[in-house]
């Protein structure tokens, strides 16, 4: 079953085409890297697709009122805002808020999704301290663990594992894959080809807000494209420990 | 209910009774309650129907209107400066006054201050929304009520520099300082509806706050509509505050400091704060209000003199002490 669709999506913002023409869909069990340069359209299309920015085309998620889009879809942004000094464990259970009943108190359900997600993301033991005053890479896998907790078919993330350690962003990458295993999706966008190579099930590659390429690493990650869009060389090979993948030089 | 809930309407009841209580007329507290359950006609009854009852009612109304509004304002503006006057709206709703004052309107009939009052509040509003447009975030609604309120405290500034006659100034002046002394009945059956629908609006809010402590992208994410939730912050707080300072002049600071001292009693949460911040609310006007009977009892001190008095040093403290923790 189809999770997302997007035909013909474009974005205009001030007159500039930011996003021209993507089409897209992604299915359950999906792992999908979103990957391009520094404004390529990345953001642009998630926004678009959630319905948080006026577009042209059409998505399947803005087809569906607001409230039950929030049961097919979490969205992480990039920007990590935590207004308020609230602790881990209220912040992930601000992820239930499209589950709760009408007086919006928290299920055991909800309870045990929020433990899911803190165990998931290592946050078990910080999960009383005040979120606002994490450093920032704590914050962000709080962020994640939000997401996960609102439990949806399909996990949006903007840039999730930008500023972790190297461990948590591999556990991080590991957890979305591990939900594309279980049947869920995720739409993740990466700077790091590294990681989008070794555990992505397929990578949609953006330049100057078209789509150019979308298909298995292998197929994606191919020396012309990356010459072409990012200006690079890099060294591919898959390896008796996996994919290994390593951007090497500047072209330009 | 949490132990927080339990002290807090404990402590706004204690207060509320101290304010039936307290007063010039000096009699005894089991005197006065007999007085106002006994009904006997007698002129200990009318002092405490006619004069305390409505006095303490107001302060409560109008204390917890403030708190709520203030807690609802800090959490869409996702700002702990931000207070329920950033709207525009208590800039004016005194404009308004100020006029009747002027013109003498106020003089010509009882409720003619009171009634301009929200009708000045009601322009606010509706500048304030069509300046900050259908879609703007919080930021163009920020600076429209800068604009309203510039604009109201210039024009409020005008009627004082042209105000032909001293008394009306000096009258003007006074009535700005905010206060609760000689209202009757009348003035909380005029405040009421507009209260209780601007207090019922805010009480909707709170799931849309939480989800705001993550930013307006995440919240709308999250299945909330975030041009409602601001329609509905903005009428609510327009409600309340423009019918508080309509029967009780400007009183400043309640909807600043009151939820910034209550916010880690909450767990930070603004859902949470925003009844906690209007009990606490109604908790600070009725202290306020008590205080101004009792200090300087010949000398007609205005309550909002004394929240300004009591909030801003108070306010100093929270700065200070969120400066040490920053470090």
């Amino acid at each position: 079953m189809s999770l997302l669709t997007l035909s013909n999506l474009s974005v205009t913002l001030r007159t500039r085409a930011v996003l021209r023409d993507v089409s897209l869909d992604i299915g359950e069990g999906e792992f999908v890297g979103l990957i391009g340069p520094n404004g390529a359209g990345k953001t642009t299309l998630m926004r678009a697709a959630l319905g948080l920015l006026p577009f042209s085309g059409e998505s399947s998620l803005t087809a569906l009122p607001q409230h039950e889009r929030a049961r097919i879809a979490a969205w992480m942004p990039q920007s990590r805002e935590i207004a308020w000094p609230i602790s881990v464990e209220t912040l992930v259970l601000l992820g239930r808020i499209p589950h709760l009943g009408a007086f919006g108190d928290p299920s055991p359900e909800d309870r045990a999704r929020v433990d899911a997600a803190l165990d998931w993301m290592g946050l078990d033991a910080m999960r009383h301290r005040a979120a606002s005053r994490l450093s920032g890479g704590e914050q962000a896998r709080a962020l994640i663990a939000r997401a996960l907790a609102q439990d949806t078919p399909l996990l949006m993330a903007d840039e999730p594992i930008a500023g972790l350690d190297p461990a948590h962003q591999i556990s991080t990458m590991r957890t979305f894959a591990q939900l594309a295993e279980a049947g869920k999706s995720a739409l993740v966008s990466l700077h790091d080809l590294g990681m989008a190579a070794r555990h992505c099930t397929r990578l949609v590659m953006l330049s100057e807000g078209r789509l150019v390429a979308d298909g298995p690493p292998a197929e994606v990650l191919t020396p012309e494209r990356l010459a072409d869009v990012f200006a690079i060389t890099a060294w591919y090979q898959h390896t008796d420990q996996g994919t290994v993948y390593q951007p090497l030089e500047v072209l330009r | 209910m949490s132990r927080l809930a339990i002290g807090l309407c404990l402590l706004v009841i204690a207060l509320f009774a101290a304010s039936l209580l307290i007063g010039p007329a000096g009699t005894g507290p089991g005197e006065s309650l007999a007085a106002l359950f006994a009904g006997d006609g007698g002129p200990l009854t009318l002092v405490m129907r006619e004069i305390r009852l409505p006095r303490a009612i107001l302060a409560l109304m109008i204390g917890a209107s403030l708190g709520l509004a203030g807690a609802a304002m800090q959490g869409y503006l996702r700002n702990p400066l931000a207070e329920p006057g950033l709207i525009g709206v208590s800039g004016s709703a005194a404009l308004g006054a100020v006029l009747s004052l002027q013109t003498g309107l106020a003089a010509a009939f009882a409720l003619a201050l009171p009634l301009s009052a929200l009708l000045g509040a009601l322009i606010g509003m509706g500048l304030v929304m069509a300046l900050a447009g259908p879609r703007g975030g919080s930021l163009t609604l920020i600076l429209a009520g800068i604009a309203v309120s510039a604009l109201a405290a210039a024009l409020t500034s005008l009627v004082l520099n042209l105000s032909p006659n001293p008394f009306a100034a000096n009258e003007i002046v006074f009535w700005m300082m905010g206060s609760l002394a000689d209202r009757s009945f009348t003035h909380v059956l005029l405040a009421l509806p507009l209260m209780a629908l601007g207090a019922l609006l805010l009480a909707l809010v709170g799931r849309g706050l939480d989800a705001l402590t993550l930013g307006e992208d995440a919240a709308g994410a999250m299945g909330i509509d975030m041009r409602r939730l601001r329609l509905t912050i903005v009428t609510g707080t327009a409600c309340v505050v423009g019918a508080g300072t309509a029967v009780a002049g400007a009183i400043g600071f309640v909807g600043l400091v009151v939820p910034h001292v209550l916010r880690p009693l909450v767990g930070a949460r603004p859902s949470r704060l925003l009844w906690a911040s209007a009990l606490g609310g109604a908790a600070m006007l009725l202290a306020a209000d008590i205080a101004v009977r009792v200090i300087l009892p010949a000398r007609d001190l205005k309550l909002g003199v004394v929240t300004a008095l009591v909030g801003a040093p108070l306010f100093l403290h929270l700065i200070l002490k969120l400066r040490t923790e920053r470090i």
